[in-house]
């Protein structure tokens, strides 16, 4: 059986960008995969190469077996693509465009019941005969994921789609395509929010400068960075007033009566940090230690790539990355 | 093919105009009609082009024309341009629908349009002055062919343009005065040699003398030549129109 979505060396120029430079990839049927990295790092050419919007300047894309290019009209009534920006046509209320999207796609009045469960999920049926402009951000974001389901695809791109949205509307968004996924749709999904990633998806490929940085299981791609590090975390009754010289190589982060420090396994000893803590002059009042997650395992290769390939960004980005939560 | 895709694409694209039909229909009847009140107030009884027909009936044709003219031009070229600038031409470039069902809905569109708007001014002008049909088959001919090639223009202009206002600098600086200059107000036999030969390479005026003939039967020049002007034109302007859209130029990077 061919795979949902199969990249072939594929390469992407644009004039004197190399955006993707030969990426290979698979992602097999059903499963519900994240494609993670940092802002420029081909994510979204790769998507559009997928949806049909940008054309690859070598190599193959396929969706379900059909290609991207030859047999595009195949490979496009398999795939739904939620784009990452708001774009909403001003003239037409929300029925109106997903019927219209949807007859795109050769589908007519035996869609309707589809569409209004659509509404439905999307909690979006008060505002069916609403125009476009009179929606808030949040509505508009559900409507282009009611747009990308109008034909029933089974292959769901989602281009960020939590970005700059509440909380509220996030979890409903994860509820919904936590469903489509246990229907049976093989979900894509490309997000900036790495806790989110690792809450749904089960494979993870990281890209970056248009390669393909890793590609495994989420859980093993976890055990690449636990197998070797954790995290403590020490909370003290009095603020220290300097940093022991044997742990200043370890510290994470400093704030306050809170000390975040990097553990080696294998060679520190949690033990052997408390005491060191405590000759300078420090009151524990609390220990945490902290398997790593998807961050660190998205911040650790980041830092390996750019000890190999000279930055052009100034010190200190990586560790402005590391104390974000989004990548 | 994807037929349902086509009717559906023709389909918002008529419905994306009849919306706001203050602007794209009525708008543009009303001025068509204050030219004529205008042009045939000051001018009839004083100018006869061809004999036995007034000013004013001589007009009306050709501000028909006008009106197809700069509406099938208007309606893909502004359609396509807002769809790129708002960025909402992602969504039928992401469906199934092919570059030759995207130009047929584009170009009936415009069709539609033009014609919608050129009746309107027809249906309102007769009231002023009685207008013979010479040949009916030869008004919908001119009048289908016409708009087609300017839904094509739009579409051509449209796509090339990126802002708003590389648009409005094709439609004024070579729709508008292609237009006007075509034999709207006049026959070229009355303009001096020199530029009776510059308006024979204005396609535009091509499709007023060719419209005029097929209600007085009367023309400058023969209407089989404007014919075959027209679907010169036709054919190299859908061509290089189904070349743009099947390289995906301007609209696939």
């Amino acid at each position: 059986m061919s795979a949902a979505i199969a990249v072939q060396a594929v390469h992407k120029h644009y004039r004197t960008v190399h955006a993707l430079k030969g990426l290979d990839l698979s992602i097999e049927r059903g499963e519900f995969f994240g494609l993670l990295g940092p802002n420029g790092a081909g994510k979204s050419t790769l998507i559009n190469i997928v949806a049909g919007l940008t054309r690859p300047s070598a190599g193959s894309v396929k969706v379900l077996g059909h290609d991207v290019v030859g047999d595009y009209r195949r490979a496009r009534a398999h795939v739904g693509v939620v784009p990452q920006e708001l774009v909403f046509d001003p003239f037409f209320n929300v029925r109106e465009l997903l019927r219209i999207q949807a007859g795109y796609f050769g589908l007519g009045k035996e869609n309707e019941p589809w569409l209004d469960e659509l509404l439905e999920a999307l909690q979006l049926t008060p505002q069916a005969h609403t125009n476009m402009r009179a929606l808030s951000g949040g509505m508009k974001r559900r409507v282009l994921i009611a747009q990308a389901l109008v034909h029933k695809p089974e292959v769901v791109v989602l281009d960020e789609p939590t970005a700059g949205v509440d909380v509220e509307l996030r979890q409903l968004l994860w509820v919904f395509i936590k469903r489509l996924h246990r229907e049976g749709h093989t979900i894509v999904l490309t997000t900036h929010y790495l806790e989110e990633a690792e809450a749904l998806c089960n494979r993870i490929a990281i890209i970056n400068h248009g390669e393909l940085m890793a590609l495994d299981g989420k859980d093993a791609l976890l055990r690449r960075v636990s197998g070797a590090r954790s995290k403590l975390i020490v909370t003290m009754t009095e603020p220290l007033m300097a940093i022991p010289a044997p742990l200043a190589g370890k510290i994470l982060a400093h704030e306050g009566l809170r000390l975040e420090l990097q553990i080696e396994k294998g060679s520190d000893s949690i033990m052997g940090i408390l005491d060191c803590l405590r000759e300078a002059g420090a009151q524990v009042a609390d220990i945490k230690t902290e398997e790593p997650d998807l961050e660190d395992v998205f911040v650790e290769l980041m830092r390996r790539q750019k000890s190999l390939t000279p930055s052009p960004l100034p010190r200190g980005e990586g560790e402005s990355e590391r104390r974000d939560r989004s990548a | 093919m994807n037929p349902r895709g086509l009717a559906t694409l023709f389909y918002k694209e008529v419905l994306r105009f009849y919306k706001v039909w203050l602007q794209t229909l009525l708008a543009p009847i009303v001025t068509a009609l204050l030219y004529l009140l205008v042009f045939s107030h000051v001018l009839e009884g004083h100018v006869q082009v061809y004999p036995g027909i007034g000013y004013t009936a001589f007009l009306i044709p050709g501000l028909m024309m006008m009106s197809v003219i700069q509406n099938s031009f208007a309606n893909s070229s502004s359609s396509l341009i807002q769809s790129k600038v708002s960025g909402n031409i992602i969504f039928v470039l992401l469906s199934p629908v092919s570059y030759l069902e995207f130009y047929a809905a584009f170009v009936a569109a415009a069709i539609v349009r033009g014609v919608a708007v050129g009746l309107g001014v027809g249906l309102v002008a007769v009231f002023f002055v009685g207008l013979p049909v010479h040949s009916v088959a030869l008004l919908l001919l001119f009048v289908l062919l016409s708009s087609a090639v300017l839904g094509s223009l739009g579409i051509v202009a449209g796509i090339w343009a990126e802002k708003f206002d590389q648009l409005a600098g094709f439609q004024n600086f070579v729709v508008l005065p292609l237009s006007f200059l075509s034999g709207v107000f006049y026959s070229i036999h009355s303009l001096p040699p020199f530029w009776q030969g510059v308006s024979r390479f204005n396609p535009f005026f091509y499709m007023i003398d060719g419209f005029r003939y097929g209600f007085f039967g009367v023309s400058d020049v023969a209407p089989a030549l404007s014919l075959a002007v027209l679907l010169l034109a036709l054919a190299v302007l859908a061509g290089l129109t189904l070349l743009m859209l099947k390289s995906g130029y301007k609209l696939r990077q």
